[in-house]
């Protein structure tokens, strides 16, 4: 197809990235590797002796595995949902950024599941999900709707891949790839060759996945919660748990793509593509993001705390109590509203360093928070515990899941790490189009 | 000795089927050891020994430690299993007046199920409801809730209800995703963390079926299923015939009848006369099992307590 001078420019700058793997590269995927080859040492002791090198216990029968599920899950649902908002209300300052939002959207959507695979006794029966279904349960719900999304996701992404694997596959001179790369580029462009007709149905396709995948995240993230949501357990049993999971997914979402856009500007000197300016705008979702995750956070449990219903009360003074995860409580919520509004709310403050700084801290608190939503419920069980042993009472993740969790976010980065050598991080076959 | 045989002999029978069953299934077994016992390698014969009738009509008398239990059930089919017992609508209710926390309930249930000591399908806490009321023993089974929030949740079908009321789990089905465990509103049920716990010694001598819900499988959850490979079979499940109180009736509420193995009272005028409840209504879990409120009670609170190892007691010292 057709390369305008300006794309080629990019791809040059590009070329480095994509051709080169550097020592430095080489160290970085080599501790990530053996950072996931301890947690494949931890899955087999899982394994060999059971679930009892976990800490979890009858009570709090779901732990990290959990927390880790809620949190890949939702930074995917988040990249998802934003890519196709940015592109159906064509918003101008897009272009270096629903790269990044696609793929942040389809790598954690490929770690999440794993962690609800590790927390599952039996995985031996996996199977049984599929040809023993029982359509009431939301576990079922949630195979249905994540695998859709699943399929969704990647089908989204790679309708905006399709042009760029073309622009690769007919830049051989500028990219100097080896052969296997070129041929790899020649299948995944589908043969695309930007005739009327291909212009014209990638654009209606892409316009209608963007369409798609919007409910689809809203109907994923509360399906989500709904596992939660739908038992008889105080600190789960709510209402507005769908829409507070739709809103924590795109908020988190939201800040791992700015750390991503932050971590690739720096390696890969992107100063040019990703400017101040984006990083503002990125900001200001976050702001508009953190204040609606703030009001019901806050709605939540004032609503818990005013009414005082025993069980409430009793998750609720757990959450409050220093003594208990009241510093972790308090940690999480400045984290995630405090700080970024602050940040946002003052103009000088409003720089990529201190943007991605409130991003960073409010993605932990997330994950904070999300920890805070599983473990003191479930250690607040509506009858008395009356238990001498202290692992049943009080959840304390072991080494095991810890060494699966650090293996989970090695294996997000190690799979962003890959992708960056195969596709551009920024869409190339975006800068020629008219309305820029 | 001859008078030690004879009660030895009365308990043994009165163990009933257990007993008869060995007699008659296992009797080969026990002579052959008896007999290689002989040898030395063995324990030494303590001197301690029962009659028993062998299938062929013979009076044998067998050493007593070499007796083994042998738990017989009624083969069923797995479609019947999850269907239940026709015309059946099984009903428990608990005398929280009797009970004294002898733990009885605890330990025969244990037997039956061949759970390891820190394992318990039945519990028994100790409830004050509020800080002026006085504390009272809650022996806590199953609630076979007829709207289980356990079984809505299951994504596999393996926990299901019963026409005749109980709930119970296919431990074959299970994926372990302990799903169920979170949504049961009592923490009722428990879950098999290691993965290769050694079978009871005894399993060798055990014939289950799928209502048995033995050997346990590891990564799967389990609780209390009301021993339905006794009920089947027209007896009482372990923890009321164990109960030296007499604090759990079990019955059939079609037939209206409830007995605790002593006394056999009719199920509503049971209820009505001692004003029976089900523990935590407003759940709307419809539960299965119905309490008698502790109102004249047999025994004083303390006496359960006092008796307790020190490690049992720890469990209940914020309460008294």
């Amino acid at each position: 197809m057709e390369i305008s001078k300006n794309q080629t420019a990019i791809l040059q700058d590009f070329a480095p990235h994509l051709r080169k793997f550097s020592t430095r590269s080489g160290i970085w995927v080599g501790f990530l590797l053996a950072v996931i080859v301890v947690g494949m040492y931890a899955l087999y002791l899982q394994i060999v002796k059971g679930h009892i090198v976990t800490g979890m216990r009858d009570n709090v029968v779901w732990g990290l595995y959990i927390v880790n599920f809620i949190f890949f899950i939702g930074i995917s649902y988040g990249g998802a949902i934003l890519a196709g908002l940015l592109h159906l209300f064509k918003v101008p300052w897009r272009r270096p950024i629903m790269r990044i939002a696609g793929l942040t959207a389809v790598v954690s959507a490929m770690i999440g599941p794993i962690f609800i695979i590790l927390c599952i006794g039996r995985f031996d029966r996996l199977h049984y999900l599929f040809i023993h279904a029982r359509l009431q349960s939301p576990i079922v719900w949630d195979v249905v709707a994540i695998s859709t999304y699943f399929v969704g996701a990647v089908l989204f992404v790679y309708l905006f891949l399709i042009k760029d694997f073309a622009i690769y596959r007919d830049s051989e001179a500028v990219l100097g790839l080896p052969a296997w790369r070129q041929k790899l580029y020649r299948f995944l462009a589908l043969n695309y060759k930007d005739t009327a007709s291909q212009r014209r149905q990638l654009a209606m396709s892409r316009n209608l996945m963007a369409l798609i995948m919007i409910p689809m995240v809203v109907v994923v993230s509360s399906v989500l919660s709904w596992i939660f949501g739908m038992t008889l357990r105080p600190g789960w049993h709510s209402t507005i748990f769908g829409p507070y999971f739709v809103l924590a997914a795109i908020y988190s979402g939201t800040g791992v793509i700015v750390l991503v856009m932050w971590t690739f500007r720096k390696i890969y000197h992107l100063q040019d593509y990703l400017t101040d300016k984006h990083f503002k705008y990125m900001g200001f979702i976050l702001l508009a993001l953190g204040s609606g995750y703030g009001y019901f956070t806050f709605s939540e449990y004032l609503t818990g705390w005013f009414g005082s219903e025993r069980w409430d009360s009793e998750v609720l003074d757990k959450l409050f109590d220093p003594s208990e995860y009241g510093w972790w409580f308090l940690v999480s919520n400045i984290f995630t509203i405090v700080i970024p509004i602050l940040v946002m709310a003052f103009k000088k403050l409003r720089t990529p360093n201190l943007i991605t700084l409130a991003a960073m801290l409010m993605v932990f608190g997330m994950w904070v928070k999300r920890y805070l939503i599983v473990v003191p419920t479930l250690e607040t069980p509506l009858l008395p515990v009356q238990d001498t042993r202290p692992e049943y009472i009080h959840y304390s993740a072991t080494w095991v899941e810890w060494a699966l969790t650090f293996a989970g976010f090695a294996t997000f980065l190690l799979f962003f790490t890959l992708v960056a050598k195969l596709v551009t991080i920024v869409t190339v076959s975006d800068y020629n189009e008219e309305h820029q | 000795m001859s008078e030690s045989s004879k009660t030895d002999r009365r308990n043994f029978l009165k163990k009933g089927a257990i007993g008869v069953t060995l007699a008659a299934a296992a009797c080969g077994n026990l002579l052959c050891s008896c007999s290689s016992g002989e040898g030395g390698a063995t324990a030494a014969d303590t001197g301690d020994t029962v009659k028993l009738l062998t299938p062929d009509g013979q009076l044998v008398e067998v050493e007593k430690q070499h007796l083994k239990h042998v738990h017989v059930t009624e083969k069923v089919t797995q479609e019947q299993a999850r269907q239940g017992i026709p015309g059946k609508k099984f009903v428990m209710v608990i005398d929280l007046a009797r009970c004294n926390n002898a733990r009885k309930c605890i330990s025969a249930c244990q037997k039956m199920h061949h759970l390891p000591d820190d394992k318990e399908w039945v519990t028994i806490k100790l409830m004050k409801d509020s800080p002026e009321e006085a504390p009272y023993w809650f022996p806590k089974t199953c609630f076979h809730c007829d709207n289980p929030p356990c079984v809505k949740v299951c994504p596999v079908n393996a926990t299901y209800k019963r026409n005749d009321g109980l709930v119970l789990i296919d431990s074959d089905r299970c994926i372990g995703c302990k799903f169920c465990m979170t949504a049961c509103p009592y923490s009722t049920r428990t879950f098999n963390w290691v993965e290769s716990e050694a079978a009871p010694q005894d399993m060798a001598t055990h014939h289950p079926g799928p209502e048995a819900s033995i050997p346990a499988r590891p990564g799967t959850v389990e609780k209390c299923d009301f021993c339905p490979d006794m009920v089947r079979m027209g007896k009482l499940p372990d923890c009321v015939s164990a109960c030296p109180n007499g604090v759990f009736y079990f019955g059939d509420e079609n037939e209206d009848v409830v007995t605790n193995g002593e006394e056999t009272l009719r199920f509503s005028q049971l209820i009505k006369d001692r004003a029976g409840y089900r523990y935590m209504e407003d759940l709307g879990t419809k539960p299965r099992v119905y309490y008698l409120p502790p109102r004249d009670r047999l025994f004083p609170v303390k006496r359960g307590y006092d008796a307790l190892p020190d490690e049992v007691k720890e469990r209940y010292k914020d309460v008294l």
